[in-house]
């Protein structure tokens, strides 16, 4: 394996989470969610999940690193 | 279009960390990057889950996005007849019985096991058709790309050529295969994320499946069929009038179903690249069936927003969503932009943009990655310069990246001047492809085809079907693009689709008859010793012992399908 796919992709999308959410939050009385998402601040909602997602993925790439740590060292 | 969408930096902010991310992407693979079979094949390097991904990804790209959604807002529910039927048994069926050919022995390629399995010259007629092939489609990406981003955002036509192409070049040429098979994984996580709150909003504000289904009774009733033609997959199949796709089932069942979805998903370099690339045999024949798993939802992502969007065009729902331009006519094919238009704000409007973006580029990147790699082995070292050292090879793949990709970007000029040489390239590689499957089911299950009767069946049934689109056409057809051009008409079908699924079918039938009649006559150009690992009754059966049961391809196999047999009951 070269690259752990899972880091870029958590790295990614926690970062595109935290941005979209901060600004969801920054923009909470904003006319554009009347205009566009029915009154529901859909960048909050949907910022969140990304980071959850992203965190996700993350740990999965940290928790198989170590474990390939390990391995060698436990022979 | 309705104009231009309103993007604040924000979003553009978000593009940008996207790219930034994809050429990162890039920059570290291209260490790894040491011999041919890592630029080219990724080294057989990678875990089932991540090229179950690719594998479908390279299919999803941005024109099939857009595609199947204004096919949903067009035919309804129908359109997943193109993942249900036309999707999940050809992939189950590379998965289980085709892959320990492709992987198992030593094609490099998919026109590299003709050669192994028929002759040279059958494997020079895949190679060259599938290379030209490869160049058109990466251009027709990019020419619909950079119409799109002009369309909505107003960027110069040539300005988003040329960053494309800078972009895709750069992953591609730094990290090769790899690289490639990575952003498509990210563009797939990238497209649920994006459209997920798109489907939301639009159910939300239709009032959830059961709006949506009633509003679909005024759609179907207003355009003169049942109530239900738009939220029934099945039940108006009987008849090509009864439903709006104009297909009967037969023709969905054998054209689509088999002939053309067989066609694609199991002889398609560019899909079965992403398998060849598995770090295993046991994780090739995994990842078409990992990628099924997934590909039966798509729908809800890329059909179901069509649905709404037709939906409430007919009875609008609370926030005022219709697919009317000014003059009040539907454009189908701006379904996808205007949904996202209308319904996410600024930040998530980013996020979908982004989207549709990374499967424009990763659309791009999965034909020339495949067309290096065709180029390289299948013909450069086959009829160009053999016998040269891997270094040379792996500087020749690279060269091909390049090449490959100026070449597209001449491709995007030529779609945007002249449309109708696009129709009528695709055209010929319809013919092309047609027969394919018929002579690799029968050099994979029979080993008496020989090499003269699979390339005699090829060419014969790529004639047939040029015939066949000559003397048929569809309903209303003004151009001789869209067939008749030979003059006299035998037959008009009820829309363009059916004509499609019926030139397949016979070209298919006609490459598989001649095949075998050919093989009875002459003599088999191979021994039973060269055609081990080639030929199912040769090869020996593949026990994964070290494979619990619930991870064996067959029992994958029959889940997926038992699942893809549910859905089509449970929407029938």
């Amino acid at each position: 394996m070269q690259m752990d796919i899972r880091l870029p992709i958590g790295l990614l999308f926690s970062i595109l989470g935290l941005v979209i959410t901060v600004f969801g939050f920054m923009t909470r009385h904003a006319e554009m969610y009347r205009q566009h998402s029915l009154n529901i601040n859909m960048n909050i909602y949907t910022g969140v999940c990304l980071v959850i997602f992203g965190v996700f993925m993350l740990f999965m790439a940290v928790r198989a690193q170590s474990k390939k740590n390990k391995a060698p060292a436990a022979k | 279009m309705h104009g231009q969408i309103q993007v604040g930096p924000i979003d553009y902010s978000i593009m940008v960390i996207y790219i930034a991310f994809v050429l990162g992407i890039g920059f570290v693979l291209k260490r790894y990057m040491k011999s041919s079979k890592d630029f080219l094949e990724s080294g057989r390097s990678i875990p089932a889950w991540i090229t179950g991904l690719a594998f479908i990804s390279t299919n999803l790209g941005a024109l099939e996005v857009m595609g199947m959604g204004a096919s949903g807002a067009k035919y309804g529910i129908a359109t997943c007849h193109f993942y249900w039927v036309g999707a999940i048994p050809a992939m189950v069926f590379l998965g289980v019985f085709m892959m320990p050919f492709y992987y198992g022995s030593k094609a490099r390629s998919v026109p590299e096991y003709l050669k192994l399995r028929f002759n040279e010259k059958t494997r020079g007629f895949n190679a060259f058709s599938f290379a030209i092939m490869t160049i058109f489609a990466s251009g027709i990406s990019m020419y619909a790309m950079a119409t799109l981003m002009q369309i909505l955002l107003g960027w110069d036509f040539n300005f988003s050529i040329v960053m494309s192409a800078i972009i895709v070049l750069a992953y591609t040429f730094l990290g090769g295969l790899t690289s490639a098979i990575y952003n498509e994984v990210l563009q797939f996580f990238l497209i649920v994320a994006g459209f997920i709150p798109l489907v939301f909003l639009g159910l939300k504000d239709a009032g959830g499946w059961g709006g949506v289904q009633n509003r679909l009774h005024a759609v179907a009733a207003a355009q003169g069929f049942a109530p239900d033609a738009w939220s029934r997959s099945w039940a108006h199949m009987g008849s090509a009038s009864a439903n709006p796709m104009g297909i009967e089932w037969f023709g969905l069942v054998f054209g689509l179903g088999f002939v053309l979805s067989f066609g694609y998903w199991c002889t398609n370099f560019l899909v079965v690249q992403r398998a060849m690339a598995a770090n295993s045999m046991s994780a090739a024949r995994r990842t078409p069936l990992i990628g099924a798993i997934p590909k039966m939802f798509m729908p809800i992502l890329v059909i179901l927003p069509g649905m709404i969007a037709v939906a409430l065009t007919y009875q609008s729902g609370v926030s005022g969503f219709t697919l009317k331009g000014a003059d009040g006519v539907i454009n189908y094919n701006n379904t996808i932009p205007l949904m996202l238009g209308h319904y996410l704000p600024s930040g998530v409007l980013g996020l979908g943009l982004t989207a549709l973006m990374a499967s424009f580029m990763s659309g791009m990147a999965g034909n020339v990655t495949a067309f290096n790699t065709v180029w390289t082995y299948d013909i450069y070292q086959s009829y160009i310069k053999p016998g040269q050292s891997d270094k040379h090879y792996l500087r020749m793949g690279q060269f091909a990246t390049v090449f490959g990709t100026i070449v597209s970007m001449g491709a995007a000029y030529v779609a945007a001047s002249f449309n109708n040489i696009m129709d009528f390239l695709q055209l010929i590689f319809a013919f092309v492809n047609a027969p394919l499957f018929a002579t690799f089911l029968l050099g994979m299950f029979w080993k008496k085809a020989s090499g003269n009767a699979a390339f005699v069946g090829l060419l014969s049934g790529t004639l047939g079907a040029a015939v066949h689109h000559g003397l048929t056409k569809p309903e209303g057809a003004a151009t001789l693009v869209k067939g008749g051009w030979l003059g006299s008409i035998v037959h008009t079908y009820p829309s363009e689709m059916a004509q499609n699924f019926w030139t397949a079918s016979f070209a298919f039938t006609i490459c598989f008859v001649v095949t075998i009649l050919i093989s009875l006559v002459s003599k088999a150009n191979k021994t039973d010793e060269e055609l081990k690992g080639l030929v199912y009754s040769l090869t020996p059966r593949i026990k994964e012992t070290n494979v619990p049961w619930y991870s064996q391809p067959a029992t994958i196999g029959i889940i997926v399908c038992a699942g893809a047999v549910v859905l089509n009951l449970f929407f029938w």
